[in-house]
């Protein structure tokens, strides 16, 4: 078995009192696509902060290509390719500009970083832009260049902190389609996200994160069995009578879970599930009947969902 | 000088070459200004008066004029600049996600900060003795207590600017900071010229020390009650021990 890159055993950040990250274990092996998905707030950019060495670690173990951040920062940096949540571009400079000033940071050959912005710009999908400011390129495209920036250094290790927020869907699937070629080509990459899809689309395996601490692990299929049944049946009522009939559907499928403003049935067949409901005489102004997800996981957990 | 800060600098000088135009005005234009209105509008009203001492007012401006621009540019790039790097365009986190450490930052930021005064100083100085107001040598040697007086302030304005949350107290720095040392440092006229119980005070700016040497290494004599080398221990010190706290404060900030 190959070393893992990335280790981390009772992994804690604070901000002064406040428990950002709590007591958390990982590991990232080589070549894989690995993903914390969680809420706002959930601890993930701190916990990407210490594994990039670029916050100090409070307590805990962490070992980044077996090194230890706090004395062998600048050595595990040379080799990571970060992509911050917040662009962090130099508007007033080129495209060209900001990946060469990057590459510099990194000590690279002018040549070879000049030989480098034309492959990463072909693969980033901006090579007509490569004389242009930053500052009026569309948010999709500094995200790109974003990631091209993080690339210039062949890293082995690329940490992609929440990678398409505010993104619209299309600039979305142009960015998944980037990932995956990276991917594809035996990058490892690390990934947060509070999209469960893109977690579920992206990560070969992913830890969920709530209030600092990981509270499920595993491949997406495997979290979604072993938490969620196989389909969900969806039920919205008509306003207000939603409490009076929950108590009803009570032994449909697995469980019952009343939301707000709905109420799911975890089955592992819908159809049966449905026609359940319908020959107990329950008569729900909508009905939706689709596979989990890892929405499905997240709320089993925690007993919230996902994106409020 | 590390590999990483001389790349900081690197990178520094990049950006600039993109950017100096936009800056070009506001670095010579208001020096320009000064000399004109102070050397040759009060200048010539000064020495009609024939009795200063001082030789030509133009001459005995020039010198200071050189120390405080640099001031001026120094406390320039070492305040808004430095929140913009930390908290609005956040290109010091950029920097950091790199081989690059925060010292590494503070350290390259104050050496292109000196060859930037520096460079500018020798542009500005190129045009005091195209108008006459120096010769060429004595220009040249001002040059340089006047760059390490723009050196002396940016080591400790940076570490104070890295602390800030915000940019409400740098207007007010400016006001009644940056103004009164300017007007009141022996810029526009001798130091005796004072109250005799306010020139102690005037020792305190580290302005006066920088104008000072450089009127020394220009040939034209200012207050005499000092020796150049305290002006000078002065200014080192003052960029020493700023240079120390801008590594700490720099490190606390963007270390967290
Ligand atoms: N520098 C900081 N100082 C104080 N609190 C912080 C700091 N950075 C993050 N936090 C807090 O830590 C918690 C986790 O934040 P973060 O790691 O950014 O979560 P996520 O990336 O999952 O949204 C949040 O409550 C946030 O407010
Ligand atoms: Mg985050």
């Amino acid at each position: 078995m190959t070393e893992p890159l990335v280790v981390a055993n009772n992994l804690s950040k604070k901000f002064g009192d406040f428990q950002a990250v709590d007591d958390i274990d990982f590991e990232i092996a080589p070549g894989e696509a690995f993903g914390f998905l969680g809420p706002n707030g959930a601890g993930k950019t701190s916990t990407m902060k210490m594994i990039a060495s670029i916050s100090p670690v409070t307590s805990g173990h962490l070992r980044v290509f077996g090194l230890d951040p706090k004395t062998h920062g600048a050595a595990i940096r040379a080799r990571l390719g970060v992509v911050p949540q917040e662009d962090n571009l130099d508007t007033e400079l080129t495209v060209e500009e900001n990946l060469f000033i990057y590459g510099r940071y990194f000590d690279l050959p002018r040549q070879e970083i000049r030989d480098r912005i034309d492959q990463l710009l072909d693969f980033a999908q901006l090579s007509d832009r490569k004389k242009s400011k930053v500052d009026p390129l569309s948010g999709g495209m500094k995200r790109r260049l974003t990631i091209a920036r993080g690339l210039i250094n062949r890293p082995d290790l690329v940490i992609l902190d929440e990678p398409t927020t505010g993104l619209d869907p299309q600039a979305r699937h142009l960015l998944w389609d980037r990932l995956y070629r990276l991917k594809r080509e035996g990058a490892t990459l690390v990934i947060t996200t509070h999209y469960m899809d893109e977690a579920e689309q992206l990560c070969d395996r992913l830890v969920i994160m709530d209030k600092g601490k990981i509270v499920g692990a595993g491949s997406p299929q495997r979290l979604i069995q072993e938490h969620s049944t196989r389909e969900v049946v969806e039920l919205r009522f008509p306003a207000g009578e939603q409490d009076a009939v929950v108590d009803r559907l009570e032994g449909i499928g697995k469980r019952v879970e009343p939301l707000p403003d709905r109420v799911l049935l975890y089955a592992d067949e819908a159809d049966d599930a449905l026609e359940e409901v319908h020959r107990r005489g329950l008569a729900p102004e909508m009905t939706l009947a689709r596979r989990s997800t890892l929405e499905d996981v997240f709320l089993h957990l925690t007993g919230r969902t996902l994106v409020e | 000088m590390s590999s990483a800060t001389m790349r900081v600098i690197e990178a520094n000088a990049r950006m600039y070459r993109q950017t100096w135009r936009g800056s070009i005005v506001s670095s010579f234009a208001v020096p320009i200004f000064t000399l004109l209105a102070m050397g040759g509008g009060l200048g010539r009203l000064v020495d009609a008066g024939g009795q200063t001492g001082l030789g030509s007012y133009l001459g005995f401006v020039a010198p200071a004029l050189l120390a405080a621009t640099a001031m001026m540019t120094a406390v320039g790039e070492s305040t808004y600049p430095v929140l913009a790097g930390i908290k609005w365009t956040k290109s010091y986190h950029a920097a950091l996600a790199t081989p690059v450490a925060p010292a590494d930052l503070a350290n390259g930021l104050v050496g292109f900060l000196g060859i930037r005064v520096l460079f500018n100083l020798l542009v500005y100085a190129g045009l005091m003795v195209l108008m006459n107001a120096m010769d060429l040598i004595p220009a040249l040697t001002a040059v340089l207590p006047a760059a390490l007086t723009g050196l002396a302030f940016a080591t400790p304005v940076m570490a104070w600017a890295a602390s800030l949350d915000d940019d409400r107290a740098l207007a007010s720095f400016f006001r009644f900071v940056v103004m009164p040392l300017f007007l009141f440092s022996g810029t526009f006229y001798p130091v005796t010229q004072l109250p005799e119980w306010v020139q102690p005070l005037v020792w305190l700016s580290p302005l006066f020390h920088g104008i000072e040497l450089s009127r020394g290494a220009a040939g034209v004599a200012g207050s005499p009650a000092l020796p150049w080398w305290l002006h000078l221990a002065v200014l080192l010190a003052l960029f020493g021990v700023g240079l120390v706290l801008a590594l700490r404060s720099f490190t606390k900030r963007l270390w967290t």
